[in-house]
């Protein structure tokens, strides 16, 4: 899975900084049917979570409302340089990682 | 897939435009500030998956060959300044646009099965190489025969509605039609992403869209009169900045 993930490199201590993370995924949502009117089995990421040195900054279940390829943009404050991990769970049990490193000046 | 406009809400919309020589604009200008702003930043612009999925197939080894784009043609950026449609070196009757044009080399050169047309692969790689030219003007090859060809099919009313392309892309623009505002139906922008769409989506895609709004019979994706008609809209907004890939409603 295709993902796009948006960290600045190197940020300031104790200053809220912009994260912007956009997974491709279909997120089928199991309610429609296709053209021979046989239902469409749902799949979508159904977590996401986002780490800052192991500890979670942002925790979150999806449901089947969510659009296409979901894009998430939220804020981060950082006290010691360290790694931003991400992570996307699909409904078939696959996990999606990311990783970005920053530096706190 | 056929879905009419209620006539009425058609009709209400035509106003006593006349057909008026108007620069080219492009559909960014019409589109709404959120759009606009989603199309602009690449973190939030989703169409950017697909160049990134496109930069990494341009590197990927297949067919008999084990070779990959990259193998024969270098850096992706090589890709810049080339100018489609045009027609086949090798039987000039024939008219290409950029997505025939890779799947010839992925079939004849790569010895690898084809993507298809509107795969998610052929759209990854064709917005991949539009993306190298985003900003700039593209250059069109200014075919007399096939750029006519291409605005005859678009000045050609059709359907159960009788209107052609330029009925509502010359004289409507900036008309609204249902929830969307009628733009000038430039070409700058594909492949583009479209919300309704939720995903990427090719130049003839949109063609069999506006076909299908007027009842029209719309054509087979990649088929020569689309390419003809894609080959007049890249003359018509050849002053345009490429935009691959744009963020529409
Ligand atoms: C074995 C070598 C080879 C491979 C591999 C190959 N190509 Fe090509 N490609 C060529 C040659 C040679 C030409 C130009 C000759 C022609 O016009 O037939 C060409 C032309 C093109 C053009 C037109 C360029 C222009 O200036 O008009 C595009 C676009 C293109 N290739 C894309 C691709 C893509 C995308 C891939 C990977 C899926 C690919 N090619 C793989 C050999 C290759
Ligand atoms: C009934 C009016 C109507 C007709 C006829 C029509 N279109 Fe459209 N077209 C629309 C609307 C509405 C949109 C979506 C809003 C927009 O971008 O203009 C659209 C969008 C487009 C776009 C996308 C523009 C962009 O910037 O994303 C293209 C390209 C286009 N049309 C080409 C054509 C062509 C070619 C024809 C003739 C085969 C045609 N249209 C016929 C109403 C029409």
């Amino acid at each position: 899975m295709k993902v796009l993930v948006s960290v600045p490199a190197v940020v300031r201590r104790g200053e809220a900084f912009e994260v912007k993370a956009m997974a491709m995924h279909v997120m089928e949502n199991g309610f429609r049917r296709d053209m021979d009117g046989k239902a469409v089995p749902r799949k979508i990421l159904n977590h996401f979570t986002c780490r800052y040195n192991g500890e979670i900054v942002l925790d979150c279940d999806w449901h089947t409302p969510i659009s296409a390829n979901p894009y998430m943009s939220f804020a981060v404050k950082a006290v010691d340089s360290g790694t931003l991990t991400f992570e996307w769970i699909d409904d078939d049990g696959s996990i999606e990682r990311h990783s970005a490193p920053i530096t706190v000046t | 897939m056929t879905r009419l406009w209620p006539l009425p809400i058609f009709l209400a919309a035509i106003g006593a435009a006349l057909a008026a020589e108007q620069p080219p604009r492009s559909g960014l200008d019409y589109a709404t500030p959120g759009l606009r702003a989603m199309q602009a930043d690449d973190f939030a612009n989703p169409g950017m998956l697909w160049v990134a999925e496109g930069e990494a197939l341009w590197d990927k080894k297949d067919g008999m060959g084990g070779t990959s784009c990259q193998s024969c043609h270098g850096a992706l950026s090589s890709m810049a300044g080339i100018a489609y449609p045009r027609r086949d070196p090798r039987d000039p009757s024939r008219l290409m646009n950029l997505e025939t044009r890779i799947e010839q080399c992925r079939v004849d050169r790569m010895g690898a099965p084809p993507f298809g047309y509107e795969s998610r692969e052929l759209l990854a790689l064709t917005a991949a190489i539009r993306n190298q030219a985003r900003g700039k003007q593209s250059s069109v090859v200014e075919d007399a025969a096939a750029i006519a060809e291409g605005e005859r099919y678009y000045r050609m009313r059709r359907g159960a509605f009788d209107l052609s392309c330029a009925q509502c892309h010359e004289e409507r623009a900036g008309k609204h039609l249902r929830d969307e505002t009628i733009s000038q139906g430039q070409s700058n922008g594909f492949p583009a992403y479209r919300l309704r769409w939720q995903g990427l989506g090719s130049l003839h895609r949109r063609f069999q869209v506006c076909n299908n709004a007027v009842g029209a019979e719309p054509s087979p994706l990649g088929s020569q009169e689309y390419i003809a008609l894609e080959w007049y809209l890249a003359w018509r907004g050849r002053s345009l900045p490429v935009e691959t890939p744009a963020v529409r409603q």
